[in-house]
């Protein structure tokens, strides 16, 4: 990983896991995903917010889930087949995604990636601080962090 | 440099174990039953730390530790008296040793003027001893065993510029071989200073017949040449001055060499023999052998075990569901299976468990310093300092210990004139107890002091809006208060151990450790704060259960006894609650779903069994739930490391089926039932996982 | 042909120092932490020298020399005590015992290293 790493620094490109949530597409810094799962039911926790699924199970370690597009305000992501769990390292934390789909892995070069623009909204700007334009449409960049934290400003 | 550096960790690790193998003897000697084995524990203990840290150029803790030592050691060969006064002198030092040391662990340098009047004192005691005997007389060399003909040093002024070399006149004698010296060894060493000669003098040689067993025959003549001076040749006979005969002249200008000789070599038997050695089998009465391992190598085979204890359960349940396949001998074999599984993992719990003592002795010492602070005299009473606690909680308990025994002295004693007008002992009593009860450890902080205040408790709870002025209180209530946020008297100091701090931080420590801490105390006798603590953070024994068709645990520990109703014995009150009658008392029922925002499916419409618990600041309550399972140890595992606290929740486990089920927080949901939500979130019990 | 240093000394500190001394120096270093240990590791291993420590529980240095000595087969072998500068009368007693040389504490690689090499002759 830390080879990978200092390889895109040279060419300054970044590598990203696009996804669809809500029929938007996502996506997140590859350094940042363990490993992607398929939906497996969680365990739920009382008074949780909507978009915490609950917890899960992950090799004798307990996670919580999280619905993305939930998160974002989209709506409850319906019951699929094809769902699955992207689990990603936030900070110390380990949290598992809920997303319809995931699609590719992107590399993009840095100029490829822009600040989201102003659009009045300052939660939104947050959680998808970047935008990147892709040939067929755009994808937004999350940013974990923001999402953990909301869930607990809710929750608490 | 990397292996420099690992030596002084392992060296302020040693310093820890030697500074507790160094307070032990001192209070054993204080106690006045100190063995003559004891002592010499004392002395080795300030003698180890001087020698590491001369290692490590820690000029001020080898000068300290020399003073101490040096008192110690006229102690030991009773040069020195033992009084009372003395024994205070040597504990302080005992304590300003281990301030030294954890000052130059972290690179400082303790303050000189500190130590100045202890210092003082250890020498006027020192000093005393090394009047009469001389323990260490520096550089004075006793003469005892040594024979030899030093040149005059007159002589070696005048010649130490003319000469050209030296003859070197060398007979060992017997103990030069006893001791493993080898004459060639010698002439290597001469070689290595110029060119020499060597030549063997036969004369005193006996015949083969006279040959006596452990006597020497042979004696050289070196012939040196060399233009170095004649120290350099003392330093190579160093070792062997007084165990032979040696004249070393040096030769002027000119004068030849003696005539040819051989040079010989004495044949030494370099084997050694296999033959046992005579305290062969003396075994060592010192400690058990130990061995030092990773702490993270252990948490990661608890947690393996942790993993196999649930695989286990998986199995177990499978075959349970297919009983097809479950014949009596399979059913045995499980059994065994699970009985082992279980042994490993007590075996393995009982790496991470240390005796409470070291913790213990580092509150003599704040006894010590607070009385020192307030001028009050105390002393502490140690029980139970043998009972073993997992390493993470005596680590966490270092700070809640500390703040509540200053607390003790600071607070709970009087002054020495206030004890003898009340008829009491004007040295007051600290007693710390540690003891195993019923699968938790009770550790008690007590003190012989005139017991709380309530008068002044109750006045400042009530000028603080803590309680409402006009309040009906019992006394237990108004203990209590002490805990409650925002009591605390002084204003706040940010390290736990510093003063002022409230006895609310203390609590939360110890809820943190998934403990209780409860207060007692009896005017003019004294205040006793109790602490029980779970035996260890990685597992619990719990009630599988199944509430809203959701599997969870509550802990065996908060359980009294499970009750299965008629329906006459519930009756509702006001519009939404319910009591359960339990031989004619009532208690309140919390339904466990409803309070976690459950959602019940027809299939159980109501709750079905009721746990009757004990919970901390309610009482009595009875938890509705759906079904009993089975009762089973299970491996803790924190909500918080990747998530956060839930109300109720106190932690989470893995079933066998390797889903996850959460352990119900019972005191937390009973002060949500009790309308008390807000406490209930900050005296969330959460069970913390060990291995964080 | 390397030589074999047996090392005994309570202080896993010093220990550790003269192990790693002993080893850049590339001879073969035997700890052991007491006394009696320090004498059964010398039956078992056999070494070509020994450092012994003074100050030790269950048996001091001079309780190793002397049990060493004891046997006659190993008077050739050097046995070097740890003291400290003002020890002086210890290396008398350590000597009266059947010390072979001393090593002053705090010691550094190269005085043990040539007191090593001036005992056992051995070549670094």
């Amino acid at each position: 990983m830390s080879d990978q790493d200092e390889q895109f620094t040279e060419k300054s490109t970044c590598e990203f896991v696009t996804f669809t949530a809500a029929n938007q597409s996502f996506c997140l810094d590859i350094m940042k995903i363990r490993e992607i799962r398929r939906w497996a039911p969680v365990t739920i926790l009382p008074h949780s917010p909507a978009e915490v699924l609950g917890v899960m199970n992950l090799r004798g370690a307990v996670i919580p889930i999280f619905d993305l597009a939930a998160g974002f305000g989209l709506g409850p992501t319906p019951h699929n087949d094809r769902n699955v769990i992207i689990v990603a390292n936030n900070g110390t934390q380990t949290v598992g995604l809920l997303v319809q789909s995931v699609s590719e892995i992107l590399s993009v070069s840095e100029d490829q990636i822009q600040s989201t623009p102003d659009v009045n909204s300052e939660s939104t700007r947050q959680s998808i601080p970047e935008v990147i334009s892709l040939e067929n449409g755009m994808t937004r960049v999350v940013d974990l962090q923001f999402i953990a934290r909301a869930v607990s400003q809710v929750a608490a | 440099m990397n292996s420099v550096n690992s030596i002084r960790d392992t060296f302020f690790e040693e310093c820890e174990e030697l500074l507790e193998a160094l307070a032990d003897g001192l209070s054993e000697m204080a106690d006045g039953d100190a063995s003559q084995d004891t002592m010499n524990a004392v002395f080795r203990a300030v003698h180890s730390i001087k020698g590491g840290a001369g290692a490590f150029a820690l000029d001020q803790l080898v000068s300290f530790a020399h003073s101490f030592e040096t008192v110690l050691d006229g102690l030991r060969n009773e040069t020195i008296e033992q009084t009372t006064d003395l024994m205070r002198v040597l504990q302080k030092s005992g304590d300003l040793l281990a301030n030294i040391v954890e000052a130059a662990r972290s690179g400082s340098t303790f303050d000189e003027a500190s130590l100045a009047s202890n210092l003082d004192a250890l020498s006027s005691y020192g000093n005393a001893s090394s009047a009469d005997v001389a323990p260490e007389p520096a550089f004075a060399f006793q003469p005892m065993a040594i024979d030899i003909e030093l040149p005059d040093s007159s002589d070696t002024d005048r010649l130490s510029d003319t000469h050209v070399g030296f003859e070197i006149h060398f007979t060992p004698h017997w103990p030069f071989y006893a001791n493993g010296h080898d004459p060639i060894l010698l002439f290597t060493a001469l070689a290595q200073i110029g060119e020499i000669d060597v030549a063997l003098s036969e004369e005193n040689l006996p015949t083969l017949d006279d040959l006596e067993e452990n006597t020497t025959h042979l004696s050289w003549t070196i012939t040196l040449k060399t233009d170095e001076s004649e120290t350099i040749l003392h330093e190579v006979f160093e070792f062997v001055e007084g165990l032979c005969d040696l004249q070393i002249d040096p030769i002027v200008a000119e004068e030849e060499p003696l005539p040819d000789a051989i040079a010989n070599k004495i044949p030494a038997d370099k084997k050694i023999s296999a033959e046992a050695s005579a305290q062969k089998n003396t075994k060592p009465v010192g400690p058990k052998p130990t061995l030092r391992v990773d702490l993270e190598r252990v948490d990661r085979l608890i947690n393996t075990v942790g993993e196999l204890i649930i695989n286990q359960a998986m199995i177990a349940q499978r075959m349970g569901e297919n009983s097809a396949l479950l014949d009596a001998d399979l059913s045995n074999d499980l059994d065994d299976y699970r009985l082992l599984a279980r042994d490993i993992q007590e075996a393995v719990m009982a790496i991470r468990a240390q005796p409470v003592k070291p913790l213990f002795q580092r509150m003599s010492r704040i006894v010590r310093e607070s009385a020192d602070e307030a001028d009050k005299t105390a002393r502490l009473v140690v029980i139970g300092e043998g009972t073993e606690v997992d390493k993470t909680i005596i680590e966490r308990l270092a700070d809640p210990l500390t703040h509540m025994v200053r607390n003790a002295v600071d607070h709970g004693l009087e002054t020495a004139q206030e004890r003898i007008d009340a008829g009491k002992d004007p040295e007051g009593t600290i007693t710390l107890s540690a003891a195993h009860r019923s699968g938790s450890i009770l550790i008690e902080v007590q003190d012989d002091g005139g017991g709380l205040n309530r008068d002044k408790i109750l006045s400042i709870a009530i000028e603080k809006n803590l309680i409402a002025s006009d309040q009906e209180i019992t006394d237990a209530e108004i203990d209590n208060l002490l805990f409650m946020p925002g009591f605390s008297t002084v204003e706040k100091v940010t390290s736990l151990s510093g003063r002022g701090v409230g006895m609310d931080v203390v609590k939360n420590s110890v809820v943190a450790l998934g403990g209780r801490i409860s207060i007692s105390s009896t005017p003019g006798l004294g205040t006793k704060f109790s602490i029980t603590l779970p035996l260890t953070l990685a597992v619990m024994d719990g009630m599988v259960i199944s509430v809203a068709d959701q599997t969870m645990v509550v802990p065996i520990s908060a359980m009294i006894e499970t009750i299965r109703p008629e329906p006459s014995d519930l009756h509702p009150l006001g519009t939404d609650k319910l009591l359960l009658s339990v031989r004619g008392q009532y208690i309140p029922v919390i339904d466990v779903a409803e309070i976690l925002g459950l959602v019940r499916t027809d299939a159980c419409p109501a709750p079905d069994v009721y746990l009757l618990i004990e919970a901390e600041g309610v009482g009595q309550c009875a938890l509705g739930i759906d079904e009993i399972f089975d009762q089973r140890q299970v491996v803790i595992k924190s909500l918080e490391g990747n998530y956060q606290a839930i109300p109720g929740v106190a932690a989470a486990t893995i079933l066998g089926d390797g889903k996850i089920a959460l352990i119900l927080d019972t005191d937390a949901v009973a002060l949500m039932q009790a309308g008390d939500p807000d406490r209930a979130r900050k005296s969330n019990s959460q069970l913390e996982h060990s291995h964080e | 042909m390397t030589i074999t240093v047996l090392a005994i000394d309570d202080s896993r500190t010093i220990r550790d120092l003269l192990r790693i001394s002993i080893e850049d120096a590339g001879l073969q270093f035997v700890g052991a932490e007491d006394g009696v240990v320090g004498c059964e590791k010398f039956n078992e291993i056999q070494p070509d020298v020994v450092i012994t420590d003074i100050n030790m529980p269950n048996m001091d240095g001079f309780g190793v020399i002397e049990t060493i000595r004891a046997t006659g087969a190993n008077r050739n072998v050097p046995i070097l005590v740890l003291t400290t500068e003002s020890g002086q009368d210890l290396k008398v007693r350590a000597r009266n015992a059947g010390a072979t040389g001393w090593i002053v504490k705090p010691f550094n690689d190269d005085t043990l290293i040539s007191v090593l090499k001036r005992v056992t002759g051995f070549a670094a």
